[in-house]
């Protein structure tokens, strides 16, 4: 039986009736089309399916929708603003942060929040922020040179991000 | 195409600052698609009226299928088909000689996760209700597990391809005079290794689409149309045409974004051809995604591999013969086994120079997933265990391990003992470079004295408490392409179209399948060089079988080689056009040309220009579309003549170097590798950063294999399909690693390079091995290297005389003569061997020569 909720992406706000027991990281990409969040485990083990939560990175594919239905959301296709990318998104291409991919959005999500809480990360905490996102292409070196360089940028500009 | 015709002109290895494109580091053309998660991949694709499929798998590792009753599941509302074996009743494999898996198991199943039926519903909650309305009755058979099982009980057959009991395939070959090299050898060691499986967990799990469009007025039905997550769209298309009985230009397969491969997504897979056929049958789209578990029980891994040695060396660490038996573990279906097991064998002798070679393996089939190419495909066992081998020599004769190595490293240009062409080689660059960057010598002359001094690195041989340190290295070779199409022929391996249009637009179509590794972007660059054009305007088409010319797939490095020098040859015509037209507009003789910056323009007076748009347009006028092409395949004779030289022939070898410091805690032991050194010869960085991106991806992976990734069995199951409990390394776990690019192009890449992608994996693995040795001075003859072995080792060693350390692996009996005719090869019998002289160790292709074999279109 389907249930109809609010849930508010991106800044945008979706009535949607969604089956109760699908998780976020099914109705974000099966109901909302918000295919940018992907999917390597469905258990919560991988990382792939990071979004926000109120600004906290949380894994999709552990949360029903019902129970974040008061937050706002944020997946890859909200960072952006009018085609601006977030520092971090503008490093990760120049630098090869991104190999195949497939990590990378949840692995942006969570570098965001990093830089957000420190804006000077050093390597450990790097470690520490992005133990929970699996990369099987990079070794995750250009990962970590890529948020050096955006905390760099950040800095430059003035931690306007 | 004629194959006389010679390969695009060698590129002038000159000054890299000639080059505009080539050698720069800059972003890959999908970058920002991929940063924005704009990119699609499979599971993304999502069609009007497309429903879902998934597969229902054996709970049982070995057993007949009695009867299977699907009607329970078919009334099941939502559910649109349902498939068992006889629908799908025709073979298929990767390789022409071992067609031996059917899409739905039909007699028998032969390990837990063999597909048994495939069903279509509206939705994936339907599935999960009829997957439980399948009924299948089984006859339980026993599950032979392991190398040894599989031997000892022949009687019980697990797959009919076995040719003796359960041996797939055995291969015996002995290059050079082996026993007289033993003979003259002042040392010979034996020892043997074992080398525990594991899986290549890209980050995507396989995915499909399949969408099938019926026309009544086509005899055939209609076309159907494969997104898929795979490396290899071309055999694909193949099989997929095959089981289905569908003429080939009848299907359509599209390799979008790929989240990751390393040769998992090489083979055609049982959902691919289950969602092709159930979209035939209910003429909707179906999409099917594997889950994490099924990856695992896709797997096509890493085979285990159980090896023994013997080799023989002078006083000095010369080496004079060496002998050399594997033992794969194959598991239950061929996929590209056969090909493993030489490649188990083939490359030993590309590395070192050895004047006698015996090469014996034999490939067993068990009752696991299907083992096959992983990064690095059938060489990564063998290098960990020779280099761990001739560390354990290096110790014996008390040579310093790089030495022992420096003293018998591969020339460039030599024809091997067997018969393989080795072109540029710079691996003696990339030993000093690891040597000189880590450490080296200041880190064991700190151990030789036994010291707590902190060496130049910061970090002494002895720790803390139980912490102990060590340094070890390893070298490595790798192909840049298998010299051989799967299914011989001499069509091209790899093929590229350009198109220009009088806007000024230039769209690139290859087959080329970027799998993350960035084989778009190098077509892009490579054009661009050419062109003398910005990459980023150029439009790409790729992985298409109907769209593009094909490439065979991306595995066996080949892409970047192949594809790249497709695409030289592609663009010089194009260009020939414009410099033709453009020396008439300019008033200038076409060879004094150059194409850079957006414009044409006279080399020795650059000031008029012929922009790039007006080019065209002048061309399109006199020659009318601007559509060219361009076509690859390696030269032909770079290997011997005998049955199974097809398998080690590359057009090239890249070669790698590495330096593990790891640190060892004797107490618990945990192995701890602090920082990898990797050199690695690419001959020329299209993209340095791309480049080091993959020595950096392929020294986590080694690093990964070396301490912890591991296929773990019991009582017949998978015990651990999850990345849970499949140990890979997170950003707390992988070390440090410092790239070292070495760059003396190659006569034959194009520009120079060769490939990144698999060749620096292996080193890392052996290399971590020696190192921890070095550290607790016991041997782990074993990967992965887990605190359970390693506290273990250190046990045995302390109640027993260090000399008499009983063997780690259990010697595995074989009858002897080995179970498969003897082929004995000289290189002296190859024409060019003899044209040349007696062929070891010489000069036995100009380069010139050489480079005019390339077929080309």
């Amino acid at each position: 039986m389907r249930e109809l909720i609010t849930l508010r992406v991106n800044g945008e706000s979706h009535e949607i009736a969604i089956l109760p027991h699908h998780t976020l990281l099914e109705v974000l990409r099966e109901d909302l089309g918000l295919i940018g969040t992907k999917h390597g485990c469905e258990l919560g083990e991988c990382g792939a399916c990071t979004v926000l939560i109120d600004g906290q990175p949380v894994l999709s594919c552990l949360t029903l929708p019902v129970e974040v239905q008061e937050s706002e959301i944020t997946t890859i296709e909200g960072v952006e603003a009018n085609g601006k990318l977030h520092p971090l998104q503008e490093t990760f291409a120049e630098l090869g942060a991104a190999q195949c991919g497939y990590c990378t959005p949840g692995i942006l999500l969570s570098g965001i929040v990093l830089l957000r809480d420190h804006p000077q990360p050093t390597r450990a905490q790097m470690q520490e922020a992005l133990a929970g996102n699996l990369c099987r292409c990079t070794g995750y070196t250009k990962i970590y040179e890529a948020v050096e360089a955006a905390a760099q940028r950040m800095a430059r500009s003035g931690g306007a991000q | 195409m004629s194959k006389q015709q010679p390969l695009s002109e060698p590129v002038a290895p000159a000054s890299h600052s000639a080059y505009k494109v080539i050698g720069t580091p800059r972003p890959k053309v999908d970058a920002y698609a991929k940063v924005t998660g704009r990119a699609l991949y499979a599971d993304d694709i999502m069609l009007p009226r497309m429903v879902y499929g998934r597969l229902l798998r054996s709970p049982h590792a070995h057993a007949r299928i009695l009867h299977i009753d699907t009607s329970d599941a078919l009334a099941l509302p939502g559910v649109l088909a349902v498939l068992t074996g006889a629908d799908l009743p025709r073979k298929y494999g990767i390789l022409p000689s071992s067609q031996d898996e059917y899409a739905l198991a039909i007699d028998k199943v032969r390990y837990v996760g063999d597909p048994v039926a495939a069903i279509a519903a509206l939705d994936p909650d339907i599935l999960d209700e009829a997957l439980k309305l399948v009924h299948v009755e089984y006859e339980i058979l026993p599950a032979l597990m392991s190398i040894d099982e599989a031997l000892a009980h022949p009687e019980n057959k697990i797959n009919d391809e076995a040719r003796i009991g359960n041996i797939h395939k055995a291969v015996s070959y002995e290059f050079g005079e082996v026993e007289a090299g033993f003979a003259a050898a002042d040392y010979v060691r034996e020892d043997w290794f074992y080398y525990e499986g594991n899986n290549h967990a890209p980050m995507e799990e396989h995915a499909c689409v399949a969408s099938w469009e019926p026309n009544p007025t086509d005899p055939v039905g209609g076309k159907l149309t494969l997104w898929s997550s795979t490396q290899t769209p071309h055999y694909v298309h193949r099989e997929v045409s095959k089981v289905l009985n569908l003429p080939r230009s009848h299907v359509r397969v599209i390799a979008p974004n790929v989240g990751g491969g390393f040769g998992g997504k090489s083979d055609p897979f049982s959902h691919e051809i289950c969602a092709c056929e159930l979209s035939r049958r209910i003429a909707r789209p179906v999409k099917i995604t594997c889950t994490r578990e099924e990856v695992f029980l896709n797997h096509r891994g890493r085979h285990p591999v159980k090896m023994w040695i013997k080799t023989g060396v002078k006083q000095d660490g010369t080496l004079t013969a060496m002998h050399f038996r594997s033992f794969l573990d194959g598991g239950a279906y061929g996929s590209y086994g056969i090909a493993t097991t030489y490649y188990t064998g083939a490359l030993q002798t590309i590395t070192y120079t050895l004047p006698a070679y015996k090469f014996e393996g034999m490939r067993l089939f068990t009752n696991k997933p299907p083992c096959g190419p992983k990064r690095g495909h059938g060489t990564t066992q063998p290098r960990y265990a020779v280099e761990a081998h001739l560390d354990k020599i290096a110790c014996d004769l008390g040579i310093d391990p790089v030495e022992l190595r420096r003293r018998n490293l591969i020339e460039p240009y030599t024809r091997t003992v067997n018969g393989l062409r080795v072109t540029s080689c710079a691996l003696g660059e990339c030993l000093d470079a690891v040597v000189e960057r880590s450490g080296w010598h200041n880190f064991h002359a700190a151990s030789l004295n036994d010291t707590n001094a902190i060496n130049g690195n910061g970090a002494g041989k002895m720790g803390d408490g139980a912490i102990r340190r060590g340094m070890g290295i390893a070298a490595s070779a790798y192909i840049c392409g298998a010299g051989k199409p799967i299914y011989w022929n001499d069509l091209p391996h790899s093929a590229v179209q350009i198109r220009l249009d009088r806007g000024g637009g230039v769209t690139v179509y290859c087959g080329a399948t970027d799998i993350g590794q960035g084989s778009t972007s190098i077509l892009a660059y490579i054009v661009a060089e050419e062109l003398g054009i910005q990459p980023e305007s150029i439009h790409l088409e790729t992985a298409d079988t109907t769209l593009t010319p094909v490439d065979l797939g991306s595995y066996s490095s080949r892409v970047t080689f192949m594809a790249g020098n497709a695409a030289i040859a592609a663009a010089r015509r194009l260009k020939d056009q414009l410099f033709e037209v453009a020396a008439g507009h300019l008033r200038v003789p076409a060879e004094r040309l150059q194409a850079a910056g957006g414009v044409i323009y006279d080399e020795s007076d650059p000031g008029p220009t012929l922009p790039f748009a007006q080019a065209i347009e002048l061309a399109e006028a006199r020659f009318g579309a601007l559509v060219s092409s361009g076509s690859y395949a390696p030269p032909q004779d770079i290997h011997g003549d005998y049955k199974g030289a097809g398998v080690g022939p590359s057009p090239a070898y890249s070669y790698s170097t590495c330096v593990a410091r790891v640190a060892v805690d004797v107490e618990t032991g945990e192995v701890v590798v602090e920082k990898l050194w990797m050199a690695h010869d690419v001959g020329q960085s299209i993209n340095p950063l791309l480049v080091a991106g993959q020595v950096e991806g392929g020294a986590y992976m080694g690093y990964g294999e070396a301490v912890m990734e591991q296929q773990v069995f019991r009582k017949g199951r998978h015990k651990i399909p999850s990345l849970l409990d499949y140990k890979l390394p997170t950003t707390l776990d992988t070390p440090e690693i410092e790239t070292i690019l070495i760059e003396i192009p190659d006569r034959e890449g194009p520009f120079g390079g060769k490939e990144a992608g698999q060749g620096p994996l292996n080193p890392a693995i052996p290399a971590i091995a020696n190192a921890v040795y070095d550290a607790i001075g016991v041997r782990i003859d074993e990967v992965p290297i887990t605190p359970d072995k390693v506290l273990r080792a250190l046990k045995a060693a302390s109640t027993t005389a260090r000399t008499a350390v009983r063997p780690q692996i259990p010697p595995t009996e074989v009858s002897t003569p080995w179970p498969t005719r003897l082929i004995k090869w000289q290189p002296a019998s190859l024409d060019s061997v003899q044209r040349n002289g007696n062929g070891h160790n010489q000069s036995v292709e100009t380069p010139s020569s050489a480079t005019g074999r390339g077929g080309l279109s």
